[in-house]
C-alpha cells in the first residue's frame, strides 16, 4: 500500500462490464468522466458497497473494504463513505438538521445537534436547519445533501452527479462551494459527471471510463493536451483527430499530412513512414492575420478554406478544409479577430499548427470512423 | 341490541388485524421491492378475496376446515377442536378474506418509498432495521394506518364468509353483521335498525380516517 488512501480495483462481468483501476489520494479529487453506460455510476457505487462485482479489491487507508480474494465485503455501513445522490435522497420526513443527526453515531445528543449545526453553517444553511426537504430550493437541498454525507466523519467521500439538477447560476456557485469546502476536508473524493468542463474545473486528475475500463487517469491539463489514444481524445469531445506518417526528412524528424510536413516540439523516436495518430489542441491553432503574416506564424502554416464560422459570444468556432483529403481543422478565436480578418464560409484563412500542441499517439483501427 | 354479538365482532377484528397487520407490512414490502417471476400470480391471489363472492370463499374454506381435510386435521391434533363453528375458524377466515385490504395499502405505500432513499440510509450507517424503523417506516404509514382502519372495519361487516364458516352461534361465531341478518328475520326491526345505525356511522368514521390520512400523506413531501 502506497501513500494513496484509496484504491480501487474492479472487475465486473455482471449487469454494466467492469475492468479497471485508480487510486485517490487524501484530499485529492478525482473526476470519473465518460459517456452513458461506461460505468461511472456502477465504480461510485461498487465503492460505496451498495454493488458487489465479480472481482475486486478495494483499499482505504490500507484497510479492506473488499478483497473478493479473500472473501471481504464490508458493507454500506461499515464502510463510513459519505455518498452524494444524483437526487439527493434526503429524508423527507426529517428536518434539514435531523437528516445530518440521523447520520451521525458518534458523541451525545447535544454535540451531535452542535456539530450538525456546525456543518450546516460550512454549507451555508444556517437558519434552515428546521425547514423539510420539500421546502428548499434544489440548491439547498444538495447542500444538505453535502453536509449530510459528511456528518458521518466519512473516509472517502463519493459524488454522484451532483450538479446535474439544479440550473445553471445555481450549479457554478455550488461548483465553487465544493472548490472551496475541498480545502477544509483532507479525504479522498470522487465525483462522477458526464460534463467535462465540470470535471476540468474541480478535478486534480480525472479518470476516462469507457465501456467499464480506465482507458487514462490524468491531470485535466496532461489530459486534454496529451491523450492516451485517439479514442480518449475523442471521449473528451475533442476535434482535429487525424492520422500521418512519420517522415525522416533532411531537416529532421517530421509529420507528413496532408501533403505537408510539420515539424514536431520533440521528435519521437519513431521510424521512417511509421502510421501515427495526432491530434493538436484548439488552443494551438493560431490564425494568422490576413495579408500580414509575421515571424511567429510561420510555425507549420496551413491553408484552407473556411467551412464554417459559428459566433458564440466572445468566441468564435472556426472550421477550416484544408488540402485536398478536405481534413478538417476547428479553433476558436475572438469574435472580434475574426471581424478584423473578415472570415466568412469561403474565403481561404491560414493558421499555424504549434509544434509543442502537435501530440502523437500509437495509431488504433477506428480512426476512420472519427466523426468530430 | 346484541352486546354479545357487538363484542365478538370486535374481537374478531382485533385478533385479524393483529395478525395481519405484521404480515401485511412484510408481504406488502416484499412486493414492493422485488422483482421475481409469478410476482403477478401472488398479487393476483392475494386480490381474489376482493372478487369472489363471499360465499364461494366460505365454501372452499368450510370444506377445507373439515374434519378429513388437512388444515382441519391439523388444528384438530393441535388444539383438539374442529376448525369449523369455531371462534378460531372465523379468525382464520378473515385473515383470508382480508388479505388485499392489509397488503394493498402497504405496498402502494412502500411503493412510493425512493430506492436511493434506502442506499442513503446505509450511506449514512443505517443498519437495515433502523432503516426500516426511522426510514422506511415513518414514510409508509399512512399506508399501514389505512390497511389497519380498512382490514378492522371490513372485519366487522364481514357477513358471508362468517356465515358459511361459523354459523350463528351466540358468543362463539354469532357476530354483529349476523346477529342484524338474524333480527330482520325474526322481525326485529328496532334492534336491526340500532345495529346498523352503529355499523354505518363507525364505518364512515373509519373510512373518513382513512382519507383524512392519505390527505396527509400527500403532503408529506414524498416525491
Amino acid at each position: 500500500m502506497s501513500a494513496d488512501d484509496l484504491s480501487v480495483e474492479l472487475v465486473n462481468r455482471r449487469g454494466i462490464p467492469l475492468d479497471l483501476r485508480f487510486n485517490v489520494r487524501a484530499g485529492e479529487l478525482l473526476a470519473l468522466v465518460g459517456p452513458s453506460g461506461s460505468g461511472k455510476t456502477t465504480t461510485l457505487r461498487a465503492i460505496a458497497g451498495l454493488l458487489r462485482p465479480t472481482h475486486g479489491l478495494i483499499l482505504c487507508q490500507g484497510a479492506p473494504w473488499l478483497d473478493t480474494r479473500q472473501g471481504i465485503a464490508l458493507t454500506p455501513q461499515q464502510r463510513r463513505v459519505g455518498m452524494v445522490f444524483q437526487d439527493y435522497a434526503l429524508f423527507p420526513h426529517l428536518t434539514a438538521l435531523d437528516n445530518l443527526r440521523l447520520a451521525m453515531d458518534d458523541g451525545d445528543t447535544n454535540s451531535r445537534r452542535q456539530r450538525a449545526m456546525e456543518l450546516l453553517r460550512m454549507v451555508r444553511l444556517e437558519g434552515l436547519e428546521g425547514r423539510y426537504p420539500s421546502q428548499l430550493s434544489g440548491g439547498q437541498q444538495q447542500r444538505v445533501a453535502v453536509a449530510r454525507a459528511l456528518a458521518r466523519r466519512p473516509r472517502v467521500l463519493l459524488l454522484d452527479e451532483p450538479f446535474s439538477a439544479v440550473d445553471m447560476m445555481t450549479r457554478q456557485r455550488l461548483q465553487r462551494e465544493l472548490a472551496l469546502l475541498r480545502q477544509s476536508i483532507n479525504i479522498p473524493i470522487v465525483l462522477v459527471t458526464h460534463d467535462l468542463q465540470e470535471a476540468r474545473a474541480l478535478a486534480d486528475r480525472i479518470c476516462v471510463l469507457h465501456q467499464g475500463n480506465s482507458l487514462q487517469t490524468d491531470a485535466p491539463d496532461t489530459l486534454f493536451r496529451e491523450p492516451r489514444s485517439a479514442r480518449v481524445a475523442r471521449l473528451l469531445g475533442q476535434p482535429n483527430l487525424f492520422q500521418g506518417l512519420i517522415r525522416h526528412s533532411p531537416a529532421g524528424l517530421r509529420l507528413s499530412w496532408n501533403g505537408r510536413l510539420l515539424e514536431l516540439h520533440q521528435p519521437p523516436e519513431l521510424a521512417d513512414g511509421a502510421r501515427v495518430d495526432w491530434y493538436i489542441p484548439e488552443s494551438d491553432i493560431i490564425l494568422h492575420r490576413r495579408e500580414r503574416p509575421s515571424q511567429g506564424e510561420r510555425e507549420n502554416p496551413i491553408n484552407g478554406i473556411v467551412e464554417e464560422c459559428i459566433t458564440l459570444g466572445v468566441q468564435t468556432s472556426v472550421t477550416l478544409r484544408c488540402g485536398e483529403s478536405g481534413e478538417r481543422l476547428r479553433f476558436n478565436t475572438s469574435t472580434h479577430a475574426a471581424r478584423r480578418n473578415g472570415l466568412v464560409p469561403g474565403i481561404t484563412a491560414t493558421v499555424s499548427l504549434l509544434s509543442q500542441g502537435i501530440h502523437l499517439m500509437a495509431p488504433s483501427t477506428e480512426i476512420s470512423t472519427a466523426e468530430e | 341490541m346484541d352486546w354479545t354479538a357487538f363484542r365478538l365482532s370486535l374481537e374478531l377484528a382485533a385478533w385479524t388485524t393483529a395478525i395481519l397487520m405484521p404480515l401485511g407490512l412484510l408481504v406488502g414490502r416484499w412486493l414492493a421491492y422485488r422483482r421475481f417471476r409469478g410476482r403477478g400470480l401472488v398479487e393476483a391471489a392475494i386480490a381474489l378475496p376482493l372478487v369472489l363472492p363471499p360465499t364461494v370463499l366460505g365454501y372452499y374454506l368450510l370444506v377445507s376446515f373439515g374434519g378429513d381435510m388437512p388444515i382441519g386435521q391439523f388444528w384438530q391434533q393441535l388444539t383438539g377442536r374442529g376448525l369449523n363453528f369455531s371462534f378460531a375458524g372465523i379468525v382464520i377466515a378473515s385473515i383470508i378474506f382480508n388479505l388485499p385490504f392489509a397488503i394493498q395499502p402497504v405496498q402502494r405505500a412502500f411503493e412510493t418509498v425512493p430506492p436511493h432513499l434506502r442506499e442513503a440510509a446505509w450511506c449514512s450507517g443505517l443498519s437495515g432495521w433502523r432503516t426500516f424503523t426511522h426510514i422506511e417506516l415513518p414514510l409508509v404509514w399512512p399506508g399501514v394506518i389505512s390497511a389497519f382502519v380498512l382490514t378492522f372495519i371490513h372485519t366487522i361487516g364481514e357477513f358471508g364468509v362468517v356465515l358459511m364458516v361459523g354459523g350463528s352461534i351466540e358468543g362463539e361465531t354469532r357476530t354483529i353483521a349476523i346477529a342484524i341478518y338474524d333480527r330482520v328475520q325474526a322481525f326485529d326491526d328496532e334492534a336491526a335498525g340500532a345495529m346498523s345505525l352503529l355499523l354505518l356511522v363507525a364505518s364512515f368514521i373509519a373510512i373518513a380516517l382513512v382519507y383524512g390520512l392519505a390527505g396527509k400523506g400527500r403532503g408529506v413531501g414524498v416525491r
